[in-house]
């Protein structure tokens, strides 16, 4: 790996559930203890590298993402983006990434081109260039023209899906973070979204971190896979690799989701032995 | 630097923006909201020509009246400033939209400043309406009026008002379920003390003393005195003095609180949960 995009090194995060308030905590029915969410996790991810995390629900996947977007502080470890820390340098991290997450959340009321002007501005970009570019974005998206000044809230939840993604593109983030992006696509919305993410690499060198559940599109896109289980990482390699992790069955060769049953099953089964 | 400087602008002005989109998609529950504060202010001055009757004595209503509404506009104007400051976390929770305000590469300050030049720019033409009715309606004469000093001793109060309203918006951050609502007990509590629709001297000792600490208390005296007694700008400066003072102490101390709690939020992942 010539250069790296994203570091992290033993990143930990753990999570009070319960109450607001700490001396409500003190009831056994209002506590359920504290949650590893990121169990030291160590990777690197190289500049231009399409890097994903699979992991089943509760895994940890959102968690490291948002570590890695300033949106949550890690309680030990180090992530770096280009050299920069994300708790020191956060405005410096915030400047070179952006992110897609599950949900597309937007003023609602607001339409396309408001929701993402607001978020040029933001950005510092140049209104009348980005409001340019808004149209181009969303026309390579599949946007209907007409859909573009309507509220949001009237638009599906693909056509959603797709504005957020536009949204993240408008400022050409050097490190794009998807989390789950295609969750909620029709099949058709889901490859022109996977065909933009390969255009982005070649074309822009972006590096991208995609957490999914879907493992054809992590197989297809994919340098590299780190698959996660209960905040850690169990197996990280590319996907070539990650399959020969399990033999092949009844003469088939082996899938990346048989690598995923195989390495997060295991860990259940044996976790469920230890208690 | 000056690019830096400049974006920073830029980025203000995203606020300035969206929220101006947000009223106009919004605008049947602006009308909504004129038409009871409207109502609500003419409600409260109705009191001064009732009293002659209540008391069952001869009383100078009309004085009464203007008393009323000048404490009905000021507290409008003041509490429209808070509730929109107190807005820049309340609404993005709402709309599920913090994370990705709080992942832009922006100050804090941007932040506030963006939403503070439109706060004050929506509550005095929004103030200014419900004026125009009510000076219609009960025949104020205002041909001896300081406007123009009123308006000043208004906005030097605007800057106290913007801080505690900094400080009443980490209450949606830390509890995402009622903090907007928790929001509500601040502004009751300024109202209780500052003398809005009564003298101060009526007041308890201890409500007086706490009286002496809210901004609120000269900026009603202020504006009263430009407004009933014509008192000139110049001599204005009895009140706007004070008002300054806890505007210059008050946003200083607002954004540091802001930013501890913004730190615990990101600590205990609290900017996830959408309210």
């Amino acid at each position: 790996m010539d250069e790296i995009a994203i570091h992290v090194q033993d990143a930990y995060k753990v999570f009070q559930k319960g109450s607001d308030f700490p001396w409500k905590r003190k009831n056994g029915r209002e506590s359920s203890g504290p949650v590893v969410a990121v169990d030291n996790v160590s990777f690197d991810v190289g500049v231009g590298e399409i890097f994903g995390v699979l992991g089943p629900n509760g895994s940890g996947k959102s968690t490291l993402v948002r570590l890695i977007a300033t949106l949550l502080l890690p309680d030990r470890g180090s992530i770096k983006v280009f050299d920069h820390d994300v708790v020191r340098e956060s405005m410096a991290v915030q400047r070179l990434i952006n992110r897609v997450s599950v949900e597309a959340s937007f003023f609602k009321k607001l339409s396309p081109m408001e929701n993402l002007s607001y978020g040029a501005r933001l950005y510092g970009l140049d209104i009348r260039q980005a409001r340019l570019q808004i149209r181009a974005i969303l026309d390579r998206l599949g946007l209907e023209h007409s859909s573009i000044d309507k509220p949001v809230e009237e638009m599906s939840r693909g056509m959603q899906q797709k504005v957020a993604i536009a949204r993240a593109l408008l400022t050409r983030p050097a490190v794009l973070l998807l989390d789950e992006p295609t969750t909620g696509l029709d099949p058709r919305s889901k490859r022109e979204v996977q065909s933009l993410v390969r255009e982005l690499r070649d074309q822009d060198g972006t590096t991208m971190l995609l957490t999914t559940h879907d493992m054809v599109e992590a197989d297809t896109l994919c340098d590299r896979i780190a698959i996660m289980d209960v905040g850690r990482v169990v197996a990280l390699d590319t996907p070539e690799k990650l399959r020969t992790f399990v033999s092949s069955q009844n003469g088939n060769e082996p899938t990346l989701e048989d690598v995923f049953l195989e390495l997060t099953g295991k860990i259940l089964l044996n976790e469920e032995n230890n208690v | 630097m000056i690019t830096s400087a400049s974006q920073q602008l830029r980025a203000s002005y995203a606020f300035i923006e969206r929220n101006a989109y947000l009223v106009k998609r919004y605008w049947s529950w602006e009308l909504v909201w004129l038409a009871y504060s409207i109502a609500n202010s003419l409600s409260v001055s109705y009191i001064g020509l009732g009293m002659e009757r209540i008391a069952g004595q001869t009383i100078d209503g009309r004085q009464l009246v203007l008393y009323l509404v000048v404490g009905t506009l000021v507290w409008r104007y003041l509490s429209l400033i808070f509730y929109w400051i107190t807005d820049v976390i309340a609404l993005e929770r709402w709309e599920g939209t913090i994370e990705y305000t709080l992942m832009a590469p922006i100050h804090r300050l941007t932040h506030m400043a963006g939403q503070t030049a439109f706060a004050v720019t929506y509550s005095l033409l929004f103030t200014g309406v419900i004026l125009a009715v009510t000076v219609k309606l009960f025949q104020i004469d205002l041909s001896s009026a300081n406007l123009v000093g009123a308006t000043l001793v208004m906005l030097s109060g605007s800057l106290s008002f913007i801080g505690v309203g900094i400080v009443g918006s980490i209450l949606p951050l830390l509890f995402p379920e009622r903090g907007a609502q928790m929001t509500h007990v601040i502004i009751a509590l300024l109202l209780l003390v500052s003398g809005v629709y009564y003298p101060v001297e009526v007041l308890p000792q201890l409500l007086q003393k706490i009286a002496v600490v809210s901004p609120a208390t000269y900026v009603l005296e202020g504006t009263r005195s430009a407004l009933l007694d014509g008192l000139p700008t110049l001599q204005l400066w009895t009140f706007v003095r004070p008002a300054l003072i806890a505007g210059g102490i008050a946003i200083p101390i607002g954004l540091w609180i802001f930013g501890l709690t913004e730190r615990y939020a990101k600590k205990t992942g609290k900017l996830h949960r959408n309210g």
